[in-house]
Parts: structure tokens; sequence; C-alpha cells
């Protein structure tokens, strides 16, 4: 950490510090992202890695030390870091054509523009997974919130987002109206009790990376995920985990550049580059579906049953606007829940 | 006063010598002082000024005054508050808000209205995020418009909301460190029962501080006792034993223990390999664990104190005592402890007050009932970038240190302490 922010401070011309989330996926990206940009601009790319969240980036943008120039961030947070200034305005209409000729805007699934501070990268999804010698197995999120069917430990990563969408969901809300339902004082107080009845039995973790391995140490029996790095974990590790795909939240997870950044036009560069046709179809090899639809054609057989588009009567899509609203209020009473 | 000295006359004290000898003194006095100065600027510029700061900022936040100016002032002349404010001041905050969205601001001016009137950030999220789209300059009605986008405009809550918020000077956040909140009408509430935090985690501290001085003095007595009976020589030997850890990195400390309580840490393993137990046990990432690691680091805070205090105590007094008839046990309370007393009130203190503001440890291996209360200062100063309520809840934990040693010297006496 010392070591990479004293790097990170001494920016010269044509260097660039890219964060991202690590482990699989930052292997995929840094394989089909950040290799060949650096091969064929010659720029210096520091390659990092953060736990996602908006915290850190608040921090950096409002103490005015901006130490990245390049991040992906879920979109489960961009709406909220583009309203309240922590990201640059990226010029979507310099987006290179899809490599079959399509312009950007007509290539790019919608939701991917959806937003003016980012450039929609992969669509992956927050699912959970278990060993396959569990007992019992889990199929339902609502055995996900029944320790007398399932004993052990559940871990889930330490915020608000997805584990409330979750617990309603456990306790028999419909898909379509969990959003609504969470909109309400009662939604909440029930989402709050609905994670009371495990809380004992949950482990947090803060970073995505942990889950496989708490998953594989035996810190828990089930996992919330996101499914690449448990996708990854069976095909390149040969880990004996099953994903269920039931309750899947799926969400895009977009580059943006931090409001202030010191490489503004070089980090658009890189953005350019990254999310070419070839470059997004690179992110199946670790599940995560392309953001653009020219992509599509390189994508494996065998890998599109383990996209979150396969499954997407199973789940729910991860609400930008929802957790922008309320992100903020429903932390501070995540925090004091967590906290008792 | 008398002069008793008049053998001498050339020598006599008059008043003059007494005058002239004071000036000396006071002299030299001066002189020894500037030899503080440099210490005296350091802790002004490194102590005194940021503890002032953190005192001003936890009542002191401008942010809402400043980003809506027109609106608050326009409030200010809102007199009747059971009915909503007039017109002029709907399009004066649609304005606003419009100018705040452009320039990307809107979400903080929604932020902090929250702080102040839960619900209501994600109205103004939504309202700046609807209004982009909207020319102002055509509207013929802004509370047709502002209520069209969200119904709440249409309540005068919200409106006292951004007008307290627009309080430059506030006691807000000292009742939101203490677990009440203040309303726009002026009165202070306690919180509901589900969003109390503060005060437990306070509680929490005190008690974990409480516990673990107390674990230090039962451990740290007896190694101190002996130390002081061996011989200098070999006490020196021991005496690294206890200041190893001392200088080894608080972090280190810290790793290490997850290395021997986690899951399949050494403690686990060993029991689980003897068939002790059948699933790991849980001693990590709760407030054994802190406890535990705690005591140990803060263990030489109390060793060394009452070490140079026990060094210092005459053994003839003991004997004497015992000479007199009194058996071992009845000496050792009578006279030793007592004597012993100014290094256990240093080293309880010490320990107590580093144990009060301890951060690392607990963020480490404390998990979550293990947390302490700087661990929700760093919370807020890092996660929800709500400065203002770190601050106030700093200035509580200074205050409640103050009133703590000043209880102290009422019933020990600060004099009494000896390190």
């Amino acid at each position: 950490m010392v070591a990479s922010s004293l790097l990170s401070a001494s920016v010269f011309a044509g260097e660039l510090t890219v964060v991202s989330f690590g482990g699989a996926y930052g292997a995929a990206q840094k394989k089909h992202m950040i290799d060949p940009y650096v091969k064929e601009s010659g720029t210096k790319v520091l390659f990092e890695d953060y736990s996602g969240g908006v915290a850190e980036l608040k921090a950096q943008v409002e103490s005015k030390n901006v130490k990245w120039d390049v991040l992906d961030i879920e979109y489960i947070d961009v709406e909220r870091a583009c309203s309240e200034g922590m990201l640059e305005v990226f010029p979507q209409d310099i987006l290179p054509k899809g490599d079959d000729g399509t312009p950007a805007k007509e290539d790019f699934i919608p939701a991917a523009l959806g937003n003016e501070c980012a450039v929609g990268n992969i669509v992956w999804s927050i699912i959970f997974a278990h060993k396959n010698d569990l007992k019992t197995k889990p199929t339902t999120v609502a055995d996900v919130f029944d320790t007398k069917k399932i004993p052990g430990k559940r871990a889930f990563r330490k915020r608000p987002q997805v584990n409330l969408e979750w617990a309603l969901m456990a306790d028999g809300v419909a898909l379509k109206d969990i959003y609504d339902v969470l909109g309400t004082e009662e939604g909440v107080k029930r989402a709050f009790a609905k994670l009371d009845t495990i809380k004992k039995d949950i482990v947090w973790f803060d970073s995505w990376s942990q889950a496989p391995q708490l998953l594989n140490d035996g810190g828990a029996v089930i996992v919330q995920s996101a499914n690449g790095r448990i996708y990854s974990a069976i095909k390149k590790d040969k880990a004996n985990f099953n994903i269920v795909w039931d309750g899947q939240v799926y969400d895009l997870d977009g580059w943006a550049i931090p409001k202030g950044s010191k490489n503004k036009d070089e980090a658009i560069k890189f953005i350019q580059f990254a999310t070419r046709t070839k470059s997004l179809a690179g992110m199946q090899d670790v599940a995560y579906g392309p953001t653009r639809k020219s992509s599509m054609v390189l994508i494996a057989e065998e890998v599109k049953p383990q996209l979150p588009s396969a499954h997407l009567d199973q789940g729910i899509k991860a609400s930008a606007e929802f957790w922008a609203d309320n992100g903020s209020s429903l932390g501070e009473k995540f925090t004091a829940w967590l906290i008792k | 006063m008398e002069n008793t000295q008049t053998t001498d006359d050339d020598l006599s004290l008059t008043s003059e010598h007494t005058r002239k000898y004071n000036q000396a003194i006071r002299r030299e006095k001066n002189k020894a002082l500037l030899l503080v100065l440099p210490l005296f600027f350091f802790l002004l510029v490194f102590f005194i000024t940021p503890i002032g700061f953190m005192l001003y900022r936890s009542f002191y936040n401008p942010t809402v005054s400043n980003l809506v100016p027109k609106t608050i002032e326009k409030l200010e002349q809102w007199k009747d508050i059971s009915r909503l404010p007039n017109e002029e001041t709907f399009k004066t905050l649609a304005y606003e808000i419009k100018g705040l969205q452009k320039t990307r601001k809107s979400g903080k001016f929604a932020e902090e209205v929250n702080r102040r009137l839960p619900q209501t950030g994600s109205v103004i999220k939504r309202t700046a995020r609807k209004i982009k789209k909207v020319d102002l300059d055509k509207v013929a009605n802004y509370q047709k418009l502002l209520t069209s986008i969200h119904k709440k405009w249409g309540s005068p809550a919200i409106w006292t909301g951004i007008r307290s918020a627009g309080d430059k000077l506030t006691i807000n956040y000292y009742a939101n460190a203490l677990d009440y909140k203040l309303l726009p009408t002026g009165e202070i509430v306690k919180q509901p029962e589900e969003q109390r935090v503060y005060l437990p985690i306070l509680k929490r501290t005190f008690y974990i501080a409480f516990i673990i001085t107390l674990l230090t003095f039962i451990l740290g007595y007896p190694v101190a006792y002996y130390l002081s009976l061996i011989p200098l020589k070999k006490a020196s030997v021991l005496l690294i034993f206890v200041l190893l850890p001392f200088w080894t990195s608080l972090l280190v400390r810290t790793t290490a223990w997850i290395a021997i309580l986690q899951s399949n840490g050494v403690i686990n393993k060993t029991l689980l390999y003897f068939n002790f137990i059948d699933k790991p046990l849980e001693i990590i990432y709760n407030q054994f664990s802190t406890i535990l690691a705690m005591t140990h680091i803060l263990l030489p805070f109390m060793i060394l104190p009452l070490y140079s205090v026990m060094k210092g105590i005459d053994p003839s007094y003991v004997r004497a005592s015992q000479s007199l008839g009194a058996n071992p046990f009845m000496s050792f309370i009578k006279v030793y402890f007592p004597l012993s007393l100014p290094g256990l009130s240093a080293g309880s203190l010490l320990v107590f007050i580093i144990a009060i503001g301890y951060y690392i440890t607990p963020a480490l291996i404390g998990g979550v009932d293990g947390q302490l209360i700087s661990n929700l200062v760093a919370h807020h100063m890092r996660s929800t970038n709500n400065w203002e309520l770190a601050a106030a809840l700093g200035s509580v934990l200074l205050v409640l240190i103050m009133v703590l040693y000043w209880v102290y010297d009422r019933l020990v006496g600060a004099s009494n302490i000896k390190l």
C-alpha cells in the first residue's frame, strides 16, 4: 500500500494509474486490456487493486489528492459517484466503432452508456455458491437464510447493497417488487428483520477476492460472490464449487475517470482502447458478459450458459438509481445494525 | 519578614539584596523557559491547533448555506412553519438545485440535508435528476413542478430540514454523537432505539478499557514485583522480555495474534489434532480477541511504571512490619501495596487512556462486537465523510477523559502518579 501510493505520487507523462478489483477478474483485465494497451501505446500503467465502493474515491476527490486515473466501478455505485461530482463526465461520442462496423452508440447495450460518467465494461452478477460436497444443497435465496435446513456460516460482502435485496427475496417479496418494497420504511425494517435471523451466522468480507477463499477454507458454507470469481475457481483451480443463479443480482461495471485525475487525456485514450470489441470479449475468461453486441460473436459456446445474461429471469438488475438515492442513509442504518 | 542574621552587617540580607537575588533567579528562569519554547511551538502547531480545529468543526458547518445561499435567505423570512413557504422560495430552490446539478454538487447538498433530516436526501437527488431536463424559465408554477417530482416538497417538514441544515452553527453533531437528534423545530429528542449506536459503543469502549486495565494489573503486578526483588543484573536481562514486544511494531504483534487465533491457526489446529474439539473455536474477530491482543500489547505500560516504583520501595519497611507482628499477607496489604500505589496509578491511567483511544487492533481483529469508539470516528472520517460527526465524537471522548482524570485526581491525587 505504502509502496504503491509512493509510486503513484510520482506521476510522469505517459503514466496511468488504473484500479480494479484484482483476483481472477484483474488478471483477465490485465491480459486483455492493460497489457495490449501498454504494448500499443507505450504508456506505463500502474494496475492496482481496490475493494470497490465510493468511500476511497470520495476521500481522494474531496481532499483534492487524486491518485487514480481510471477506475473500474460497479454501476450500483456509479450513479451516486457521478451525481456527487466524484467522476469526470466521459465523452461517449468518441468511443470507437465495433469490429463489425456498428457505430458505438448502437453497438453498446443501452445500460452501458446509461451514465454519462462511465462506459460499461462487463455484465456480471452477484450470486451465491457452495461446495458440491455439502449435505443439503441450497437452491434458492430462501435456503441461504434458512440455517435450520443448511447449518453453517454464510459469507456476505459488508455493505447493504444486495444483502437487503436478498433478505426481501428470502422473505417472499416478488422479484419485480424488490426495489418498490425497499423504498418504503416498512420494507427496510422487513429486510433488516430478515437479516437479523441469520446475523450471528454471517461472516462479513470486504473484497470479492475473499469470497472463493472463504468457501475454500471452510470459513463459510455459502458465500456471496461475483460469478466470475467462482467460475474461475472452478475452471482454473478445479475447485469443487457450484454456482446458484436463483436471486442473482446482475449489474454492469464500467470504466470511469475520478474527478481531478492528473492524466485525464491519457485516461480517455485507455478507456477507448479497453472498450473495443475484442478487449471486452476477453472478459469471457471469467464469465463476465460483454457490453458490446459485436463482442458476442467472439464468446465461446461453452461460456455462454455461464454468463449472467443466460439466467436473467432468475434474478433482478441492481438499481443504480435506488442506491444513488438511498445508499448513504441505508449505509448508516446498515452500520448501526451491524455494530449492535 | 524578620531578619535574623544580624551578626555580620556586611552580609546581612537587606530588602535590596533580596530584590536583586529574586531578579537574578527570575532571569535565569526565563532563560530556562527558552529551552521549552521549541516544545511549546511544537505543541501549539501539531497538537493544540488541530484539536482547536476539531472542536470548531464539530459545531460549525457552512456547507449548505454556501450551496444554496439564496434559498436559505428566503427561508429565513418564512415564519409560519405549519404552512408551506411561498412560491418565490420554491422558484429560488428550483433554480439553485438546477445550478448545483450542472456543477455536480446536488449530491453533496442532498447528503448534507439528509444528515439533518433523514429520508430527504433521496428527494433532493431525484429532484436534481428530473430538473435537469426542465427548462425552468418556462415554468409557470414552481410549487407544482417540485411537488410533481416528489410529493414531499408539498409538506413543510423538508423545508424546515433545509433551513436548519443551513444553520452554520449547530449542536446537531453533538446531539448525534450522544444518540440524540435535533429536530428542525429546535427540540432535542432521543434517537429511535434501532438508531442508537454511539452511547452503547462508548459504554463498550470504557468497559473493554477497564477489563484490559484489570487484566494488565493482574498479569503485570507479580512480574514487576519479582523483577524488583531479584538482582539488578538478572532483572535487566528479564526486562528485555518485557521490552522486546514493546519495541516490536504494533502491526506485527496484532498480525501474530491473527496467525495464532484464526480458524486454521495454531490454537485451533492443535486442539483439532488432539480431538479436543470437533470444529474450530471462534476466538478471533470478536471482543475476546480484541481484549486478549490489547492486553498483550499494553502490558509493558503497566509493568514499567510499577517496576520503577517497586524498585524504590525500601525492603526494610516490610521487614519492620513483620518484626512488629504482621503476617506476610498483612504486611503486603498494609505496607507494600500502598507504597506501590503511585506506580499502579500511573500504569492504570496509562493503560486505560491508551486503550480508550485504541484503533488498529480492534480494526484488524475486532470483528463486529470488538469495535471501539475510535473505529467509528475513523468510519466517519473515511467512509461516510461526515467529518463534523467524527469531530464531535472525538470531542466527546476528549471531555470524558478529562472528566475521568479530574475524578481520579480527586480520589487519588495526580501528584500520586509516578512514572
